[in-house]
């Protein structure tokens, strides 16, 4: 028996002992220095590669290594003084969880030598990684990461992709009382996280400010299944339900409105509808509406950009879902676009700046007001710096086509709409 | 407002039934050999992965599954017996609630790494039941009926078979029991076995109707544990009782408060009923 | 005062002491960063260890004190601009005082049924804060960046937050020794041994057991006030994992229940196994079934920890361990 733990143990201390220190210069230098004239910048960033958030961020990550592999394929990035840019990622899983995220964005940092960051997915780990990127003053582009109140804490170097959390269903409010002005009341279940607690609640005060009566204003749980409590909880004529939070919640708060079977005119959720697995609800799916930041039908283009006096500038959009799919087998969501239109502004603005140099490029996002194959990007550059103004949401609703198969249709601004709204169930 | 009482109560009843057969598992391992199962939720999640898994690769009717689940969760226990309990079994506390935890890691790392954490489901309607401001998917009521099915069927094996009366014998007073001749080791895997075999079929039950992800077992772990205490730990039929208190709870609560005040309400009365009384609201002893 | 000059207390104490002290001459952020974490999780775990070590009370709800606690701390530094010394202080005291008055009603409670009741209050404590106004609700309470000017700078703010972590870090293991080597302490390991004996012997129980409590509880809370204000937020789910207290509980169990140095190595090692785990290319994607299996192992096979095990295999050992 003695015998048997000193096997077990002797293994064990050994272990513990190597792991103080030596396991950090054992690893190789990622990147070695190639020609001359080459300047190899590195992309620093932490993926959720396990816990809750895996599947937005893998996508966001697919979105950063294509643009990643398309620039480098393209010769880099010529600068004035000769020098060629390539681009390398670097990257570590933050388990979905916050509790790592300083420690390994501070790692990047320091000893994978990160030149520019991209946020973790999330606005609770972009929160903590933007306290790091500020203190060492990197830039980091965030996407995944809509909340408003990370711009509102005086950070200079943080730049959004995403339209922030107090412009994100506001317009199906909008929607709503084109579709009906009769409608007046209005339900909002949302998901009681950061992200979906800052969506409903710059929602409800913009439903009030249009004349809307909020009849029901709960949050659940992350994680939550059951549905029943709240849908009991909205009252009969409750003219639309909105909220949500991620996909998971949000689709079974969807499927169980269905179920229930609740008559009301609109159905507006968060983060799940966008999502082509959404259309696996079936009949649960129909005429559900959902904000999405980028959908492949987005009409982005050097026209529309001339219309508004912008420059277009990288990929077309059908180019970009063309090479996604091609890589990555599956269409590309508003999670993969985000991620690549980081790689891509990040490129943009060294090509501006004409240099590697964290305040020239500072400067160059501070000044970019253009339009990309995501939409236009501009950013706050006073109180909220960095707050994303440019990019505007669409809707979107799905619709059966003539084989009565579900199909995704952008039914909102009119301008980008592609299909005509239609009432959620009411009979 | 009556209405609303009405569907609310319904709604939280019916799902109160498979939150007892979850923690049933759970009383009975505590009431054979004190032990908590702190993998308890996982093999919840195990049951539903299982049911999904024989729902889309073998075509199987979910119903049907759930016979080859709650077979291989009875042999999945009796080696998780063998494995991580027998050892510790007369420990103190803290090394079976580790041992227990430990596979708990196990089950959802190595589940995590081959189901990932995107959240499935298993697309299967068979209609809802409609009376007047009741509506309840059927799957839901099957799922309740199973949970008294369930019931009938441990109770029956408790009291009218020789394993099951060796089982009451060893939870009774074990050294006793080994004196009469009956194999104490034997009877704790079954019983170990049993318990894993009811939380997996509850899992295939629930994965019927809320979709799963390898970590979705926790919450029902964690209102087995308040369904224990209010139940009486170790009585399965109180787990059943326990789990209507519950579903009730979730049922009523939700009218007079905020829906997110829920889980408050539960854990402040499970700390009471532990302090009231510790063997539960209907603990014999 | 004399039982803290033994070698095996003085052991732990100079280690913290020396480690702290090549951080902060190095001046590295990267290793600063490593050892904050690491750092945290001696601190609670040996903070742990004064309610499970000593008096065998198994809780599942330690992180409830880092919750709270953290949470007070870092609402009187976002809210009411108290600086960084005074809130922690004052996060610490919360968290003992929840522990007095919590400690009162559960600490009644024995063997599973007290573990059990701390994870009810563990969820009790986590669903409460989520609705809580003055704590933000769901999500949370931040600081602005400019308050790390005060500290000069967000770099300085971080070495000094370090500091803190360190300073507390050696208190709790200082007082983890102070508990074990004094009368009081005897008393609790005479409850864990057998609690009515002990009775019987003259231990005020529910007083000696209570105020156990309150010191394991006070460590955290500080340490979650100086963790909150580090990242600069703090949401209910960062402050209230279920899954951390159990960590706490294995890292205590891998280096040793109920000695001063056990808990410090087992949440060195553990961390740095799940460290090495996760950024090693073969078990990324396996780590936490690698650090279930290693757990299980312990628990089966040297249920004593590292440092019971080298003490009874090396009674040489013994005084210089303890």
């Amino acid at each position: 028996m003695q015998k048997m733990k000193f096997w077990f143990l002797t293994p064990l201390i050994i272990l513990s002992l190597i792991m103080g220190g030596p396991s950090l210069a054992a690893e190789k230098k990622a990147i070695q220095p190639a020609a001359k004239a080459v300047e190899n910048v590195v992309i620093g960033f932490t993926a959720s590669q396990t816990g809750k958030f895996n599947v937005e961020s893998t996508r966001q990550i697919h979105g950063l290594s294509l643009w990643m592999d398309q620039v480098n394929a393209a010769g880099g990035i010529k600068l004035p003084e000769g020098t060629v840019v390539k681009f390398a990622a670097k990257f570590y899983d933050d388990e979905s969880k916050k509790d790592r995220v300083q420690e390994l964005y501070t790692r990047l940092i320091n000893e994978d030598k990160a030149d520019f960051l991209i946020s973790p997915y999330s606005s609770g780990l972009t929160d903590a990684a933007a306290v790091i990127a500020q203190q060492y003053k990197r830039i980091m582009i965030t996407c995944g990461a809509a909340s408003d109140s990370t711009y509102n804490k005086g950070y200079t170097l943080v730049y959004q992709t995403y339209t922030p959390a107090s412009r994100y269903l506001t317009g199906a409010i909008d929607l709503l009382a084109q579709m009906d002005p009769k409608a007046n009341q209005v339900a909002i279940v949302y998901e009681a996280a950061k992200f979906s607690t800052d969506v409903v609640n710059y929602l409800k005060d913009y439903a009030q400010k249009k004349g809307f009566q909020v009849v029901l204003f709960e949050g659940y749980d992350p994680g939550a299944t059951d549905f029943a409590p709240f849908i009991d909880k909205i009252p009969k004529g409750t003219d639309a339900i909105m909220g949500g939070g991620h996909f998971a919640d949000t689709s079974t708060f969807a499927k169980q409105l269905y179920e229930k079977g609740v008559k009301t005119k609109m159905v507006a959720l968060l983060v799940a509808p966008p999502e082509d697995q959404f259309a696996e609800l079936g009949d649960a799916a129909y005429a559900v509406i959902g904000p999405s930041q980028w959908e492949s039908s987005a009409n982005y283009n050097p026209k529309a950009a001339k219309k508004l006096g912008l420059e277009y500038y990288g990929i077309s959009v059908a180019d970009f879902t063309k090479n996604y799919k091609e890589k990555y087998k599956e269409n590309p969501t508003y999670h993969s676009a985000g991620g690549y239109v980081a790689g891509l502004l990040l490129q943009k603005a060294i090509e501006m700046a004409g240099s590697t140099d964290s305040a020239k490029v500072k400067a160059a996002l501070d000044k970019m007001n253009l339009m990309t194959f995501y939409g236009v990007i501009k950013f706050d550059t006073a109180k909220a710096h960095g707050l994303q103004v440019g990019h505007d949401m669409v809707y979107i609703q799905w619709q059966r086509d003539a084989k009565k198969k579900l199909v995704k249709r952008v039914v909102w601004p009119e301008a980008a709409a592609t299909g005509k709204p239609v009432f959620y169930r009411t009979k | 407002m009556f209405s609303h009482l009405l569907s609310s109560l319904s709604d939280g009843l019916v799902l109160g039934f498979v939150y007892g057969l979850a923690a049933m598992g759970l009383s009975l391992i505590w009431g054979v050999m004190a032990v908590i199962n702190l993998a308890h939720g996982p093999v919840i999640a195990l049951g539903m992965f299982t049911t999904y898994l024989l729902f889309y690769q073998a075509g199987l009717n979910p119903y049907l599954a759930i016979v080859v689940v709650a077979a291989l969760g009875l042999l999945f226990g009796l080696v998780m017996y063998g494995a991580a309990v027998h050892r510790v079994i007369d420990a103190p506390h803290l090394s079976s609630l580790l041992s227990t935890f430990a596979v708990n890691m196990i089950i959802i790392g190595i589940g995590t790494a081959v189901f990932t954490t995107s959240p499935r489901n298993i697309d299967f309607a068979i209609g809802t039941l409609n009376l007047g401001p009741i509506t309840i998917p059927l799957t839901r009521l099957v799922a309740a009926l199973g949970a008294v099915l369930m019931t009938v069927f441990l109770y029956s094996f408790l009291y009218l078979t020789r394993p099951g009366k060796a089982i009451r014998a060893v939870a009774n007073n074990r050294e006793a029991a080994e004196l009469m001749g009956i194999p104490s080791s034997a009877i704790l895997a079954l019983s170990f076995g049993l318990g894993t075999m009811l939380a997996a079929t509850a899992g295939a039950f629930i994965s019927t109707f809320f979709p799963f992800t390898i970590l979705s077992g926790f919450p029902y772990e964690l209102k087995s544990f308040v369904i224990c205490v209010l139940g009486g730990l170790g009585h399965p039929l109180g787990a059943l009782v326990g789990g209507l208190i519950l579903g009730g709870l979730e049922g009523l609560v939700p009218i007079f408060m905020p829906v997110s005040w829920v889980p408050v309400v539960e854990f402040s009365l499970f700390v009471l009923v532990l302090l009231v009384r510790p063997t539960g609201l209907f603990g014999a002893k | 005062m004399r039982n803290l000059l033994r070698l095996g207390y003085l052991l732990p104490v100079v280690l913290i002491l020396i480690w702290g002290l090549v951080v902060i001459i190095h001046g590295e952020d990267t290793l600063r960063e490593k050892t904050f974490t690491l750092l945290m999780f001696v601190g609670m775990a040996s903070s742990l260890n004064i309610l499970l070590g000593y008096t065998g009370y198994v809780s599942f709800g330690h992180i409830v004190f880092f919750g709270l606690g953290g949470y007070f701390g870092f609402y009187l530094l976002a809210q009411h601009d108290w600086s960084l010394i005074p809130a922690s202080l004052a996060g610490g005291a919360m968290s003992a005082v929840i522990a007095g008055l919590l400690g009162v009603a559960v600490l009644r409670l024995r063997g599973a049924y007290f573990a059990l009741a701390t994870i009810g209050i563990n969820e009790a404590a986590r669903a409460f804060v989520t609705n809580f106004g003055p704590f933000g609700g769901a999500t949370g309470l931040y600081v602005n960046f400019s308050v790390y000017e005060a500290y000069g700078g967000a770099s300085q703010a971080l070495w000094s937050t370090f500091t803190c972590l360190w300073i507390t870090a050696l208190a709790t293991i200082i007082a983890s020794a102070l508990v074990k080597g004094s009368r009081f302490g005897l008393g609790l390991m005479a409850i864990r041994e057998d609690e009515d004996a002990a009775m019987v012997m003259g231990v005020k129980a529910p007083q000696a057991k209570t105020l156990a409590f309150m010191i394991s509880a006070f460590f955290p809370g500080l340490i979650g006030t100086l963790y909150f204000f580090k990242n600069g937020n703090v949401e209910p789910g960062d402050a209230f994992h279920l899954h951390m207290s159990i960590e706490l509980l294995v890292m205590v169990m891998l280096g040793g229940q109920g000695t001063v140095f056990g808990p410090m190595l087992g949440a060195v090692t553990y961390e740095g196994l799940r460290g090495y785990l996760l950024t090693s290319p073969l078990f990324k994607s396996l780590h936490l079934a690698v650090s279930g299996l290693f757990l299980l192992i312990i628990v089966l096979f040297v249920p004593a920890g590292v440092v019971g095990w080298i003490r009874h295999r090396l009674p040489i050992t013994r005084r210089l361990l303890e």
